[in-house]
Parts: C-alpha cells; sequence; structure tokens
C-alpha cells in the first residue's frame, strides 16, 4: 500500500542522518498534507505579523510519526470521522420547543464552510468575543429551544468537529483588531504569564523549546488549527479549551474552566498565532 | 442488541484485470467484551462482531474469526486481486444473529 502524501525517500535519508546526530530530531519534516487526495493543506506558513519570536509557523502534523501523519491523511482511516457522521445526524435532527434543528436555519452543512475558520470572532449584539461553541449553544438556547450542551462535552465537540470538517483546508484567519482586540490582548497576556507549581507559561514550552522533546514527545508549536483533535492517547475527540486546561494542568496550576473567558481569551490569542494556516479540524496527533 | 452499527466500506470503483487492489473495511461497533461489570457489579453480556467474510463473485476473499480481545469498531485492511468484473460482498456476523451486508462492485476494463 502506498499513500501518496508521505514522501518515500525521507525514511532513508532519516536513517542515514539518525547514525550522525546522536539526539533525535524533534522538529517539524517536510512532509505536505493532502487529505483524500483532494484537500491540500498548509502545514507551514510564515507566521503572522503579530508575532515577534517564531518566523515559520507549523501545524502540529509536521511533528507527528508518518504513520500517525497518514492517519490524517484519508477520512476513512480518520477515527475522527466516525463522531462527524453521528454529528452529521444531530444536524438535521430538530430538538426543542421550536422544533427546529440545525438545517432548519443553516440548510446543508456545507453552507458553514469557512466559519470555522474565523471563530473565536467578535459577535456585536453579545458584545463579547464567542467559540463556534458559544455560538451552537446561542443557537440551541435561543432558536431552538433546547438544552444547551456542556462547553467541552461529547455532543459538542462533534459539531464542532462537524463545523470544523467543512472547512478544512481554508486558511485559519481570525481577526484580532477592532473590538475584539482587547480580549486577544488579555489572551496573550495569559499565554505569556507563568502558571503553577512549575511556574511554567504556554510560551516557555511553545515559543521558547518547540521542536525539542518533552521526555518522549516531539514539543509543537501549540498550533489549534487542527481542533478538534482525534488524540491516539485518548482515543476520543479532544476539544481545544480541554487541551488548554490539560496543559495549565501539567504546570500543576488549578486551570480555568473550558468555556470561562479566560480560556475564550486564549483561544483567540492562540488561533491568531495559526493564522494562515490550513483548518484541519478534526487532526489526528498522539 | 447492538446499537449503532453501520458498517463501511471503501473500494476502487475501477480496476484494471489482475490489478492488487487495497479494501477498507469497519464496522461501528461497540464490542462489548462481556469480561466488564456495571456499576451493580453484574457481567455485562459479550456482545460482538465475531466473524467477518468477504466473498468475490462467489468465491471466498477472506474469512476472520473475530475474539473478544478485538477493539470498538474493527478496522479491516486488506489486498486482493481482481480477475474480471465483478461484486464484492462483505459480511459481519454479529453475536445477537444479526447479519450486516454490504456490495460493492468493481468494474474491470
Amino acid at each position: 500500500m502506498t499513500r501518496t502524501t508521505v514522501t518515500g525517500g525521507r525514511l532513508i535519508m532519516a536513517a542515514a542522518a539518525s547514525v550522525f546526530a546522536l539526539a533525535a530530531y524533534a522538529g517539524p519534516d517536510d512532509d505536505e498534507l493532502v487529505v483524500n487526495g483532494d484537500i491540500e493543506m498548509v502545514t507551514k506558513t510564515d507566521a503572522p505579523d503579530h508575532m515577534d519570536a517564531i518566523d515559520t509557523i507549523y501545524s502540529g502534523w509536521r511533528f507527528r510519526s508518518d504513520e500517525t501523519q497518514a492517519v490524517q491523511a484519508d477520512d476513512f482511516d480518520n477515527p475522527a470521522m466516525l463522531w462527524v457522521e453521528q454529528a452529521a445526524e444531530v444536524w438535521n435532527t430538530a430538538e426543542g420547543s421550536e422544533g427546529k434543528s440545525c438545517a432548519s436555519c443553516h440548510n446543508e452543512v456545507d453552507s458553514m464552510a469557512g466559519v470555522k475558520a474565523v471563530y473565536p470572532k467578535w459577535n456585536e449584539d453579545a458584545g463579547e468575543v464567542r467559540t463556534i461553541e458559544m455560538q451552537v449553544n446561542d443557537c440551541r438556547e435561543n432558536r431552538m429551544g433546547a438544552e444547551p450542551w456542556k462547553y467541552a462535552g461529547g455532543d459538542m465537540t462533534n459539531m464542532s468537529a462537524l463545523l470544523a470538517s467543512v472547512s478544512r483546508g481554508m486558511p485559519v484567519n481570525v481577526a484580532i483588531d477592532g473590538p475584539a482586540q482587547s480580549t486577544w490582548e488579555k489572551g496573550k497576556e495569559i499565554y505569556y504569564t507563568r502558571f503553577g507549581q512549575l511556574e511554567l507559561s504556554c510560551a516557555n514550552c511553545h515559543e521558547d523549546n518547540w521542536g525539542n522533546m518533552i521526555r518522549a514527545d516531539h514539543l509543537s508549536q501549540g498550533q489549534i488549527n487542527g481542533f478538534p483533535t482525534y488524540r491516539l492517547k485518548n482515543t476520543k475527540l479532544n476539544a481545544v479549551q480541554s487541551r488548554f486546561k490539560g496543559c495549565i494542568r501539567d504546570t500543576r496550576a488549578h486551570t480555568f474552566s473550558p468555556g470561562s473567558p479566560e480560556f475564550v481569551a486564549l483561544e483567540l490569542y492562540v488561533a491568531s498565532r495559526g493564522n494562515g494556516l490550513s483548518v484541519e479540524g478534526p487532526s489526528v496527533r498522539n | 442488541m447492538a446499537e449503532g452499527v453501520k458498517p463501511r466500506v471503501k473500494v476502487p470503483s475501477k480496476a484494471s484485470a489482475g490489478d492488487t487492489i487495497t479494501i477498507k473495511t469497519l464496522i461501528s461497533h461497540q464490542m462489548e467484551s462481556g469480561q466488564r461489570k456495571d456499576d451493580d457489579g453484574n457481567t455485562i453480556p459479550r456482545s460482538i462482531i465475531n466473524r467477518f467474510v468477504v466473498d468475490f463473485n462467489g468465491e471466498n476473499v477472506i474469512d476472520v474469526a473475530m475474539e473478544p480481545a478485538i477493539s470498538t469498531n474493527p478496522f479491516f485492511e486488506f489486498e486482493a486481486t481482481v480477475p474480471e468484473t465483478g461484486d464484492f460482498k462483505f459480511t459481519w456476523y454479529d453475536d445477537d444473529g444479526s447479519v450486516y451486508e454490504e456490495t460493492k462492485t468493481v468494474t474491470v476494463g
């Protein structure tokens, strides 16, 4: 079986190189991601202007092994697509007192192409920056008359993955100026604040040490263009803010909760660090 | 009765005579092993897909016996040589007696 997305000769080169390099190379590779032989993904590009310390941004996909990379290259192999299918059924299922489904207003889910790419986004009516999850729950409560979903629960993460899947290949392009700027500044402050007993900020790992090993794993730039992410370690879809929580917990800190204003601000800031990369969700990672 | 069972197969629709093609199959199934207990300590009865068979034009391609240690949503990928135009017939047998079938046609030309 051959997979066209993984460069054939690279393995032999890497084997030869490893004779000379005693420390394992933990940086990004040069593979290109094409999903289903159709959607070409940008996994490496110039960093957006607002970033000072990093010149080139890489999707986390580039830091994974060829085997893991290949799983994401075909929807049939990508286990996350099972939950995307479930969400596609929910999309067409009426719920709540208004007897409406998502499809009643939004029609086919394909009409949502490009939406995930610009979230989190300023909502003028609400006067706040909203993630796509907040928008889904707003629809559920106010348009459908249904119970809101738990912020990072299974139903929500599946729906978020469905919405991401129709935007795959489109560049992440969240707005950081105008009314969203103060939230973005707040997120940036959190990114550079040391938390927990280990006194680690996001930047200590993902800006200062990306490309190095963190114990047995490759440390990526912490890009979130691939969320929701199917992780091999827990064999399920993971919401981006659950990942934030896991990271902060690992610094031995009390974490913020998924859906909290702090994490919404952080999500906007971290998303903006990936402006220019393709939306990859649902991606496959370790 | 197992719920949410859905078979999926991916077969190229066209091939040349004698070509070796890659076939991928997945059936969503909880594959309850029979080893686990519920909150009250009662054993959750075994409920798995126990056999998976693929035939091409009536001729057997693979026949897999499956055991309780196999994971949720079993995925099989294998290669087959297609001598002529015909149908791949996929059959999964459930512990509860259900049989799930799927057929895909490959055109040789």
